[in-house]
């Protein structure tokens, strides 16, 4: 195992990316597909507004784009504080 | 060829298929038979957590929930895939890392003590049977459709077919066997959606299709759906129904109990590396999504095309006699799922919501001599009777009802496979008898699968809801008992074998207490003091309660933990080590 300075180092470095990622998981998902939607109501999409997207289409592909670039920011990371299997 | 015939031959391949891999991969060893060896590759493996994953729940009941209500059930598509985000940041690396088969062990080792493993195997098994109650429920609705017989046959011949198959693969055989199963549901989902997304917008992709424009009506196709709902008298398509707050605590619960739920989890156990477990969540998640994106147009499309058939003039005009109702109706008759009743005697199946706020809506309907709806349609056969409600051929029809079958397939074995292995492994191996021959906690395995069939099959001749929401009381159970102890092992060193125990108990017993006290003492009918439409507390249903219970959890594990001893310095060693991908091997099992 790496020393302890350089894996708190890297514990860190993940928490970061991990509240990052978190956040805009929750913006996509309860904020504007629950609780901001009423602010989103304006903007129009395909016969009903933007929240209603976010709540059944979007929120999905966020999280998708969200998982993958965490494994490879990740990998990035693991490399980089020499701590890759 | 009739129907029944074509049904045969398409779900009878199906299943021969499924077998002949199950007997080709039939598990050797107990690594074998709970972990597959770990050879399996990412994107297999992603693919196989996707049928494992994606249940009767997903595929039978849940675009029929949507249909039903609209905009508010968006709770079950974020809910049901947010989780894995959850998973691959909080869990699923650092699980891999530790290298055991089963949570229980997980929790065992890293709060140090045998109680936390056996609190874990209950906690286990409470969510995993509850899961398996609403698989149960939707294969009957499956078997009975396409056998033509009453939904409780269809049940029985379920149970028994779920029995042979999870009891001889084992999840070497289940891994491959799920790979093939997910090909055939996700086929069986996609091509009725196509067709009709087809057939109502001229849009290929239903994702698309669900917000484009209504061909016959020139109107965009959710806004032509709430004018024709809010003129039955029901609440509009897109509106907002719900509190708020249930709405959140409801995703919540599901969101953390996919992250929590045993059969899942144990998913990343199977992968050769660390950073492995992380793309297999988003692989796991891509072929989930394929699903998730086209249920909401199967849902508002199925809503339109069911008021379309029973107002084939529009939904001003008379709704359709009886005598020349679709053969699609005739059929689910037979299954007792589909019921008209002829209130007021003229021979016309008025369908409409007859518990409408809107005054003006139902003095019109009393004026018209309507005298309650007469129509009842369970939610769970949307989707298996969408290809029939738009007259799609016969193939596609027998395509769809194989494919709820894998869906339900593949999860129940998956689950009972969790179940299992929490009682030989965790319990007689770990607890009773340390010394059992790897022959006799395979028979111990087997055994205990049989018996959660039984108990399950039982408990699904009453369900206690339709089986997503049967399966939305699983996640709050695992979202307020496991989750929780599995995100604390990891992410603090000062967690306690005391905390996680009194967490874990506490997070449990107030869900549990919460959901018997709303759907019945052990589900059983008339024991409830209250129920969802009049929640004991604020607007929080019992489905959203698994979040509040997680909340305890976290309470109480913080609070115990802080007044009693810190974790021996071995301990915040391991807690170090799960933390860093480096040096993983193989997972075993001592």
């Amino acid at each position: 195992m790496a020393d302890k300075s350089s894996s708190n180092a890297y514990w860190s470095a993940n928490i970061r990316i991990i509240s990052i990622c978190l956040v805009i998981w929750f913006m996509c998902s309860f904020g504007f597909g629950i609780l901001l939607r009423p602010m989103l109501s304006g903007i129009a999409i395909g016969g009903t507004d933007l929240g209603f997207w976010f709540a059944q289409q979007g929120s999905i592909l966020v999280f998708l784009v969200l998982i993958f670039f965490y494994a490879w920011k990740m990998g990035k990371i693991d490399a980089e504080h020499g701590v890759e299997e | 060829m009739d129907q029944f015939t074509l049904n045969l031959i398409v779900v009878g391949a199906s299943f021969a298929l499924y077998f002949g891999i199950a007997i080709w991969a039939r598990a050797g060893s107990t690594a074998e038979f709970y972990a597959a060896g770990q050879g399996v590759h990412p994107v297999l493996n992603g693919m196989a957590t996707g049928a494992d994953w994606m249940s009767a729940a997903s595929f039978i009941s849940m675009a029929g929930l949507i249909a039903a209500v609209g905009y508010d059930n968006s709770t079950y598509l974020m809910g049901w895939t947010g989780g894995y985000v959850l998973l691959a940041m909080l869990l699923a690396p650092y699980l891999r890392k530790f290298g055991k088969f089963t949570v229980p062990e997980f929790i065992g080792d890293r709060f140090y003590s045998p109680t936390a493993r056996m609190v874990a195997v209950v906690c286990l098994i409470v969510a995993s049977v509850t899961y398996v109650i609403g698989q149960m429920t939707g294969v009957g609705v499956a078997f009975s459709r396409f056998l033509e017989v009453q939904s409780s046959t269809g049940l029985y011949i379920g149970a028994a077919v779920v029995f042979f198959y999870a009891v001889l693969g084992g999840m070497k055989g289940i891994t491959y066997t799920q790979v093939a199963q997910y090909c055939v549901l996700i086929t069986a989902y996609t091509i009725p959606a196509i067709f009709i997304s087809l057939q109502l917008t001229g849009q290929f992709l239903p994702p698309i299709g669900l917000f484009s424009e209504h061909t016959a009506s020139g109107m965009p196709l959710l806004a032509k759906l709430d004018q024709v709902v809010t003129e039955l008298g029901f609440s509009k398509y897109t509106g907002h129904t719900d509190t708020t707050l249930n709405m959140f605590l409801f995703t919540v619960s599901l969101m953390i109990g996919t992250a929590g739920l045993p059969h899942v989890i144990v998913r990343f156990f199977t992968v050769p590396k660390v950073a492995d477990a992380r793309s297999s969540a988003g692989w796991a998640l891509v072929f989930i999504a394929l699903l998730y994106t086209v249920a909401p147009a199967v849902g508002a499309m199925a809503r339109l095309n069911l008021i379309d058939n029973v107002y084939p003039a529009g939904t001003q005009a008379d709704p359709v006699a009886y005598e020349a109702r679709p053969d699609w109706m005739k059929n689910w008759e037979v299954t007792g799922l589909l019921k008209f009743e002829d209130k007021n005697g003229d021979g016309l199946i008025q369908f409409y919501n007859d518990k409408s706020a809107n005054e003006e809506f139902n003095a019109a309907a009393t004026a018209k001599g309507w005298t309650g709806n007469e129509l009842t349609v369970n939610n769970d056969i949307m989707v298996l009777a969408n290809p029939e409600i738009a007259n799609l051929p016969g193939w596609v029809i027998a395509l769809v009802a194989a494919g709820g079958l894998a869906a339900a397939l593949s999860t129940a074995a998956g689950l009972l496979l969790a179940i299992s292995s929490a009682i030989s492994h965790d319990l007689i191996k770990g607890q009773l008898n340390p010394s059992i021959s790897e022959k006799g906690e395979l028979l111990a395995a087997r055994i205990s699968m049989a018996v959660a069939i039984v108990v399950a099959t039982y408990l699904g001749l009453n369900p206690p809801g339709f089986a997503a929401q049967t399966v939305a009381l699983a996640f709050g159970l695992a979202a307020a008992s496991i989750f929780p102890a599995l995100m604390m092992g990891i992410f603090s060193k000062r967690i306690n074998n005391s905390g996680a125990v009194a967490g874990m108990v506490s997070g449990l017993a107030v869900t549990v207490v919460y959901i018997f006290l709303h759907k019945g003492w052990f589900f059983i009918p008339d024991t409830n003091s209250f129920t969802d439409a009049n929640p004991l507390l604020l607007s929080i249903k019992s489905t959203s309660f698994g979040a509040v219970g997680a909340l305890v959890n976290f309470g109480v594990a913080y609070l115990v933990s802080n007044a009693t001893k810190e974790p021996p310095a071995h301990i915040q060693e391991l807690v170090e080590g799960i933390r860093v991908p480096k040096g993983a091997g193989a997972a075993t099992g001592h």
